[in-house]
């Protein structure tokens, strides 16, 4: 299947139900149990520096795992694997030394993702998309790193989105089908990875539907640089995306108002990806595969819901479950395009058409 | 045209270094602190949105942006509202745009370096998130006349639209210039401006029109009072043209209508070319205001009396002057065919310009209480005609609706309820206000017997919620169908979705305060009434689930773990002067005024700010200025005049806390004279910080400490005061006397705790501090009382009424809903230890529920009914909401 086709696919899909997205990356490696050496593999045994927890550079240094985790999704439903790249930007991988590898770690990441997708498709001719994972980044470009000095900036949104730009570049070789620009923390990183990835299309004459995932971090409802639900989707409407959402930070209980908030105003498709709850004193996730449904089966009812997915903490067993949760149940219907000028500080103002 | 500035995006001009030299030196001089107080001025002055240009010579644009945005951006008061990102450069408009994570607007671009330029920019600006203010200027310079502006703008909407851009994003400045400058060409500038306004509106789909305002009046620059006069009758025909947007100083607008006429008019031949002369016309007129450029008091200036009766009436409402009223409708009636007309034509018209100018926050509500007492004696003057009338034809008049009302049984407090019972009066509907302490049967038949459009119940004190919800439940039994309004202080937006609307299936609407009441009576009783009942019926839907999604889940501590938590603190008791009662009967007035705390006086009348800085504020201060001016006129004569009077109570007994409760012992310390009960904070805010009770505040037995309460009342003759202005149907100076004597009560209180601590206990004997300092209680010692959130229930009032008898003493008393009697009281107990401090109890869990349910004599029940504001899980349910 070509891109164009499988997209079209994708989205007749998408009108007719709810589109299921794959659960936690981090959740599933776990269970491999790694160690320092998994990591860095052969080729990276002399780098002068531990790789322990990049989880991005396994593509390069353990790419059957990878491969290994996106068929466990694909198994149990998921009809978009995204691809492992959270970290996969310059900014991120200075932690690790790791700069020089940035292009290749997202070409062979969406690679990954694409033949695992092209093994199911095959199967069945039913489409299976390969999104190409944006994350936040190490950085903020709205907050300053000291209280003390609140104009100061670690980096700014020509160098960022230069970062993200490379990404775009080596995930859009690497086959991905989609961009999704997720855990948005700080939407003013989001949008210089939309002018990243508008580069990217620029250079390619390649332009991928742009997905947008922001995150409220608490139950104040705002995102941590401090936006509101509707502020944000103020902030990213311009990129006219393919599907807006919510993901990580909060369970399906705590995100619940904000989904609802969202699913008022987005003029495009609505996705969620709740972590498996709240973080435990354990630091683990309490919502069972059980519970999780229930509150899927709500939002779908309550027409929230577009795309279901999961985020910390999540597994194939969830993923099962979201699947049958949703199954049957009509999509969200998006409301008509809005007339008026959408503006946002923190809070969004509206003006009257 | 309903309401000239409703739909008017307000942009705030003074962060702009080419309008403001106050700001430029801020910059320059590179005082970001001060340019950052600037900002938050225009946000807290009202605008929608922040105006930011930097562009001055001595000034590295892109820096100064960047810093400037970065700062705001740290600001959550400032960054709140949307920026605008003003430069005659691109490369500073590109630095703030890379600073801005919201939707900003672009300040501007135009096709003056041709259109390929201008498309590169605009293709920018759309990738950065941004709308875009479209200058009417192209590679032959900027447009002047109507024709030119209209030519440009459309070519440059069409080549945006054919190119993605939203025409939602895009804003016009079809430029605003100098008028009045000499040079015959400028004659037809603003009349151009106003046409091509008129035209972009209405052809060039979902675009907007700014521009910059002040830009007009530039040839009169010295003259304020014609400056201002300029901008405001410039706004009128540009808002009227179909303006939404303007960049303008948001805390200095005047209203067309308060233009002095001959200046208007001077003013309008200038701006609408009406004559050759207009010019010479308009500087004479300012050559004689210059010098005596400050507004002449509205009050004392008597030139509007030369006017006709019916402008006089409509002045004489919207300035609130009484004093003319009677024989202006006298004069009126004369004139009318029946008395009815005059209420219903000029009456109402004046009262309609009020709805207009509060709707658009151009009034304020006790300018607009003002206005109804003018119309009320208005009213009162034609009554007996209209009644003789219909003794002689049988005609009646119309009403827009009938409104019962009432303070809900229990409860006592009516102000809120009086202002909105006066506003809705202006309005044209007929109030039939029951009072106080009604009880539910009484309201509902009355709604029955007169055949009400809607009920509206108030109330101030928590038990009154759930004798709201006994009354819509009343309303659902008796197969009622007319609406519900609810509110007053306690009551919200999510208990009235959560607990008062699914007790009633007809509409059930919680109006926050006055300002809100007209619209959704308006919407309730008219032709929009289905689309508000859907409205109301969505957002309570809303406001439910976010109840139940956002309740506060996290776990309570087990009652004995925030035990275990209380603070250990040492004590050092000071033994009080006396023990048993002491009573302070007629206390002087004179000696409390110092006490008031001004600041909860202007809440009450819905002016926001504290005082004294709120005289002072660019909104709000001249409506404050004013009410505060009869206020003190009003406090002058009722404490001379002694309206009411002030009696209290105070009280000291040897004390011991007992667990949670707290022992009062007789003078000999053999036995329990009474029994007080406290309650413990459950919530968990982690090892090593304390869960406090008031009991934590005495020593337990063994060591000898002591416990004070006190009963104030400064309402003694409140009611016939109150009545005897409303029988004069006079409510401005009826809820002003009532907002007085609680302020009184409230000061009587805090004289009396500094007078406990420097003498009756006097375990602060060298206290000396300020009036604010008192007011910020920087001073040793609380007196909390029940019914508050260090002791949320209210029937502790009980024990501590009985204790100082203040029946008797002070002629107070408790209602079943525990509110006190007369309204205007205080009422608390007194705790000495240095470490004693305010506290909110917050949400319970069942175990302290049963625990205090156990010490009260209570049932379990009867503890939760008490308790329902603070328990942390619903009774009904049994689980954890």
């Amino acid at each position: 299947m070509t891109r164009e086709r499988r997209l079209a696919a994708l989205n007749a899909e998408l009108n007719r139900r709810i589109l299921i997205l794959d659960g936690s990356m981090g959740a599933y490696l776990q269970d491999f149990g790694l160690d320092v050496n998994d990591f860095h593999g052969e080729r990276f045994a002399e780098h002068p520096m531990s790789l322990k927890g990049d989880n991005d550079l396994l593509v390069l240094t353990q790419p059957q795992i990878i491969t290994q985790v996106h068929e466990g999704y694909l198994a149990a439903g998921a009809d978009i694997v995204s691809t492992n790249t959270f970290n996969a930007t310059r900014i991120s991988q200075a932690e690790y030394a790791l700069e020089d590898v940035v292009y290749e770690i997202n070409v062979e990441a969406a690679r990954l993702a694409r033949a695992a997708c092209d093994a199911f498709e095959a199967k069945d001719k039913r489409p299976r998309a390969v999104a190409g994972a944006l994350g936040p980044t190490t950085k903020l470009l709205s907050m300053s790193p000291e209280v003390g000095d609140p104009g100061r900036r670690d980096v700014d949104f020509v160098t960022m989105a230069k970062g993200y730009e490379e990404q775009a570049l080596g995930l859009i070789e690497g086959g991905a089908d989609l961009l999704l620009i997720e855990t948005i923390t700080d939407t003013l990183n989001a949008k210089s990875a939309l002018w990243g990835a508008w580069e990217a299309f620029d250079k390619t004459g390649i332009e991928l539907p742009l997905w947008i995932s922001g995150t409220i971090t608490d139950r104040s409802g705002r995102t941590l640089s401090g936006q509101t639900v509707e502020a944000f989707y103020n902030s990213v409407r311009h990129a006219n995306p393919w599907a807006v959402g919510l993901n990580c930070a909060l369970g399906p209980a705590e995100m619940r108002a904000f989904l609802a908030d969202l699913a008022r105003v987005a003029e495009c498709p609505v996705s969620a990806y709740p972590n498996a709850g709240l973080p435990n004193a354990m630091g683990g996730y309490d919502e069972t595969p059980h519970s999780m449904e229930t509150h899927y089966s709500e939002w779908a009812r309550a027409g929230l819901l577009n795309i279901a997915g999961g985020c910390c903490g999540t597994t194939p067993e969830h993923v099962e479950h979201m699947k049958h949760a949703v199954e049957g149940v009509a999509p969200r219907v998006a409301p008509a395009r809005d007339v008026r000028m959408r503006l946002a500080g923190l809070e969004p103002f509206n003006a009257v058409a | 045209m309903s309401n000239p500035f409703a739909n008017f995006v307000i942009v705030g001009e003074r962060t702009n270094v080419t309008g403001s030299a106050k700001f430029r030196k801020l910059i320059e001089a590179d005082d970001y602190a001060g340019a950052l107080v600037v900002a938050r001025q225009q946000v807290d002055s009202g605008a929608n949105v922040l105006d930011v240009n930097v562009d001055a010579a001595m000034i590295d644009g892109p820096a100064a942006m960047t810093r400037f945005l970065n700062l705001i951006a740290s600001e959550p008061d400032i960054a709140r509202i949307p920026l605008m990102i003003d430069s005659s450069k691109w490369e500073v408009i590109e630095a703030g745009l890379r600073c801005a994570q919201g939707k900003s607007i672009v300040n501007s671009i135009s096709m003056k370096e041709g259109e390929e330029r201008f498309l590169e920019q605009a293709r920018k600006v759309r990738r950065y998130g941004a709308a875009a203010v479209v200058m009417a200027f192209d590679e032959q310079g900027q447009a002047d006349t109507a024709q030119r502006k209209i030519e440009i703008c459309t070519r440059a909407y069409r080549l945006l639209t054919d190119h993605g851009f939203p025409p939602e994003d895009i804003i016009f400045d079809p430029n605003i210039f100098a008028v009045a400058t000499g040079i015959e060409e400028h004659a037809d500038y603003a009349k151009a401006f106003f046409e091509a306004t008129a035209y972009i509106r209405s052809e060039l789909k979902h675009a907007h029109v700014s521009g910059g305002v002040s830009n007009v009046s530039f040839s009169f620059r010295g003259n304020d009072a014609v400056r201002e006069a300029m901008h405001a009758v410039f706004l009128y025909h540009a808002i009227r043209a179909g303006m939404d947007m303007g960049i303008v100083n948001a805390g200095s607008l005047t209203l067309y209508d308060d233009v002095e006429p001959e200046l208007r008019e001077r003013v309008e031949d200038v701006l609408l070319n009406r004559r050759s002369d207009a010019t010479e016309r308009l500087l004479e007129f300012a050559e004689q205001v210059k010098g005596g450029a400050k507004k002449k008091d509205t009050a004392k200036d008597l030139a509007w009396r030369e006017r006709p009766v019916r402008e006089r009436l409509s002045h004489a409402l919207v300035h609130g002057l009484n004093e003319f009223i009677v024989a202006d409708t006298e004069e009126a009636r004369l004139q009318a065919e029946r008395p009815l007309h005059v209420i219903e034509g000029p009456l109402m018209d004046g009262m309609g310009i009020v709805g207009d100018l509060f709707g658009a926050g151009k009034m304020f509500l006790p300018q607009v209480v003002k206005s109804a007492r003018v119309m009320k004696q208005a009213v009162a003057h034609l009554i007996p005609y209209m009644e003789e009338e219909k003794e002689r034809t049988g005609l009646a008049g119309k009403s827009n609706g009938r409104i019962v009302m009432a303070t809900v049984k229990g409860d006592v407090h009516d102000i809120g309820k009086n202002i909105v019972g006066v506003v809705l009066q202006c309005n044209g509907y007929e109030i039939d206000d029951l009072g106080v302490m009604v009880a539910c049967d009484k309201i509902l038949d009355r709604a029955a017997e007169i055949g009400a459009d809607a009920i509206g119940l108030s109330g101030l004190i928590t038990p009154s919620l759930d004798e709201m919800v006994f009354v819509a439940s009343e309303m659902q039994r008796r197969g009622m169908k007319l609406p519900l309004l609810i509110g007053g202080a306690t009551t919200s937006r999510t208990h009235t979705a959560v607990k008062i609307a699914p007790a009633y299936k007809g509409p059930t609407i919680y109006v926050p305060d006055a300002s809100k009441a007209v619209p959704v009576v308006q919407k309730l009783l008219g032709a929009d009434r289905e689309a508000l009942i859907a409205e109301v019926k969505a957002d309570q839907v809303t406001a439910r689930e976010s109840y139940l999604a956002g309740q506060d889940k996290r776990p309570r501590l087990p009652l004995a773990e925030a035990r275990a938590r209380a603070p250990k603190l040492e004590f050092k008791p000071v033994k009080p002067s006396f023990l048993g009662v002491r009573s302070f009967t007629d206390y002087q007035l004179d000696e409390l005024v110092p006490y008031i705390d001004w600041t909860p006086f202007f809440a009450a009348w819905e002016l926001a700010g504290r005082f004294p800085a709120i005289l002072e504020d660019d909104i709000v201060g001249e409506a404050a200025r004013n009410l505060y001016k009869d206020a003190q006129a009003m406090l002058a004569q009722l404490v001379a005049e002694k309206w009411v009077r002030a009696s209290g109570v105070v009280g000291f007994w040897p004390a011991n806390a007992d667990g949670d409760d707290i022992v009062l012992w007789t003078p000999d310390r053999r036995r329990e004279k009474a029994r007080l009960h406290t309650l413990r904070q459950q919530m968990d805010k982690g090892q090593g910080k304390h869960n406090f009770a008031l009991a934590d505040f005495v020593a337990a037995a063994g060591t000898e400490d002591y416990v004070g309460a006190f009963a104030v009342t400064a309402g003694l003759g409140e009611a016939e005061v109150a009545a005897r202005f409303k029988r004069a149907n006079d409510d401005y100076a009826a809820i002003l006397a009532q907002a007085l004597c609680d302020r009184l009560a409230e000061a009587f209180a805090e004289a009396l705790h500094a007078k406990v601590r420097r003498e009756l206990w006097g375990y602060a004997a060298e206290e000396t501090l300020s009036h604010e300092e008192l007011i910020a209680e920087k001073y040793r010692g609380i007196r909390p009382a029940p019914g508050y959130p260090a002791q949320p229930d209210h029937t502790e009032k009980r024990t501590l009424f009985d204790l100082l008898d203040a029946r008797d003493r002070c002629g107070m008393d408790l209602t079943e809903s525990l509110a006190m009697t007369p309204p205007s009281s205080v009422s608390g107990l007194y705790f000495a230890h240095p470490r004693a401090e305010y506290f909110g109890v917050g949400r319970i869990d069942r175990d302290q529920v049963q625990d205090y349910a156990h010490r009260k004599g209570w049932s379990v029940a009867e503890a939760e009914r008490w308790l329902a504001p603070i328990l942390a899980y619903d009774p009904v349910l049994k689980v954890s909401v």
